[in-house]
């Protein structure tokens, strides 16, 4: 058993911040991004327009099948050239938090897909009607009337996944961006305390993904009084 | 122009020893070797702490829950470096010093299987108590008014019939681990992600062995999702919602 000394945290603290704003803002970015494209593929699944459906569903399901790790190293091997030739950047230039980013966009768009779709057809059909009979277009209806309800019922739901994606954006390890826990086991690393430092990026995660499930619950527990 | 050469997959490895395929399909086999070693202890430590959920002891219902909350709360990657990097040494220094010393396959391999059993434990937990609780409470009174004690009523009535209920979320948590345990590619266990990477190294072919890579997975899925749609159909329970 070794004994653990904590002392290399407290200088490291600086640092340790840059990295969380990393964290945080690819989950910003991902829970902005993957809702509103999610939001459309949902809109898409549900529209009478078969085409449509079907790209939705195979979007979702392309995305769902396969592990976020392959994911986004695809997007490592993907994007960096789409945008180097596209912007003509310096072959050099670091390109990986724009790729996590669209990484995290379009595979989150998937989940929450799902989760609206189930939104969208958890309001009653009689709303639809109400509005079409009212004389709004499918559009007007779907926007005005459904979608509002819709996400009134999911936002549990909503947050729960990003919950959940707050954790997972630490796997852009895979594509050595030095997000809160990259940087946490770089300085692990470098002081021969890699234990100590992944024990206080795990109990970080743990504090702020607990308080927020927390929150997530009682807001449900109100929504539905 | 990317210049495919598919064939790439034939020739055999630079430093000896069989071709990429080779490396491609021994990561398969490790991938569903970690996947199902993970999911027997995750359905073990699942199905008991579930219980525990449900049962009348505080003591073990506040002991499961702290389990749950801990292992859901804390990202997958940074369970997976705990069990590698620190479990080892906060062990009594004689059992650290072994796992220390074992090969380095069997380390990662060890710490992959204990990650993800644990780490989908936490979710089969809540599958199972939310089955349980999805009974009648009429099952559970009617198996103790026929004299059964509290572990012979789980053990024929309760837990039996919740597994039947729960059988569609069981598939997803399945599905998960086998996602999953591509994160193990981060602690070294050449899995298929991980070879997935290696190719690209030692060939300079990416996209060939991505897109192999890719539609294993796919397949993996495919296989998984009618085998579980088989198991569904036969444990069906009359009268459930889906039943017949």
């Amino acid at each position: 058993m070794v004994d653990l000394d904590w002392s290399s945290i407290p200088p490291a603290m600086p640092l340790l911040w840059r990295g969380a704003r990393v964290t945080l803002e690819i989950t910003g970015a991902a829970l902005a991004g993957g809702m509103a494209l999610g939001t459309l593929l949902a809109v898409f699944r549900v529209s009478p327009v078969r085409p449509l459906a079907w790209v939705s569903a195979a979007y979702v399901n392309a995305f769902r099948t396969i592990p976020l790790v392959m994911v986004l190293l695809w997007f490592f091997l993907i994007v960096p050239d789409v945008l180097v030739r596209t912007f003509s950047l310096a072959r050099s230039s670091d390109v990986r938090f724009t790729t996590a980013i669209v990484a995290f966009v379009l595979f989150e768009a998937a989940y929450f897909a799902e989760i609206i779709r189930a939104g969208i057809q958890s309001v009653s059909q009689g709303q639809l009607s109400a509005a079409l009979a009212l004389g709004m277009r499918r559009g007007q209806a779907m926007w005005l009337v459904i979608l509002p309800q819709a996400f009134r019922n999911m936002i549990p739901l909503l947050l729960t996944q990003g919950i959940i994606l707050f954790q997972d954006t630490s796997l852009v390890f895979v594509i050595g961006l030095l997000d809160f826990f990259g940087v946490a086991d770089n300085v692990g690393r470098r002081d021969g305390r890699q234990a100590e430092l992944i024990l206080f990026a795990g109990a970080a995660y743990f504090v702020v993904s607990f308080v927020a499930s927390r929150l997530v619950k009682l807001l449900q527990d109100r929504l539905a009084t | 122009m990317y210049h495919w050469r598919w064939g790439v997959l034939l020739e055999p490895v630079s430093s000896g020893g069989g071709t990429y395929l080779d490396w491609i399909l021994s990561g398969l086999a490790t991938t569903v070797a970690a996947s199902l070693a993970g999911w027997v202890l995750a359905m073990v430590v699942g199905t008991l702490m579930g219980i525990f959920r449900t049962v009348p002891s505080r003591a073990l219902r506040g002991a499961a829950a702290v389990y749950v909350e801990v292992f859901r709360n804390v990202p997958l990657l940074v369970q997976f470096f705990i069990w590698y990097f620190v479990v080892p040494d906060l062990l009594p220094a004689a059992l650290g010093v072994r796992v220390k010393t074992l090969a380095p396959f069997t380390q990662a391999f060890l710490a992959t299987c204990l990650c993800l059993g644990f780490f989908t434990g936490a979710r089969i937990c809540e599958q199972v108590r939310a089955g349980i609780e999805s009974l009648a409470r009429g099952q559970r009174a009617a198996a103790l008014a026929l004299g059964f004690t509290v572990p012979q009523a789980y053990g024929t009535v309760l837990v039996p019939m919740a597994f039947r209920i729960i059988i569609p979320p069981l598939t997803s948590e399945l599905l998960n681990i086998f996602k999953n345990s591509a994160v193990a590619s981060t602690i070294n266990l050449f899995e298929l992600a991980a070879q997935a990477r290696q190719l690209t190294e030692y060939t300079a072919q990416p996209y060939e062995s991505f897109i192999t890579v890719t539609v294993l997975y796919v397949a993996i899925n495919l296989v998984l999702v009618a085998i579980m749609h088989l198991i569904e159909r036969r444990a069906r329970v009359p009268g459930f919602l889906h039943g017949r």
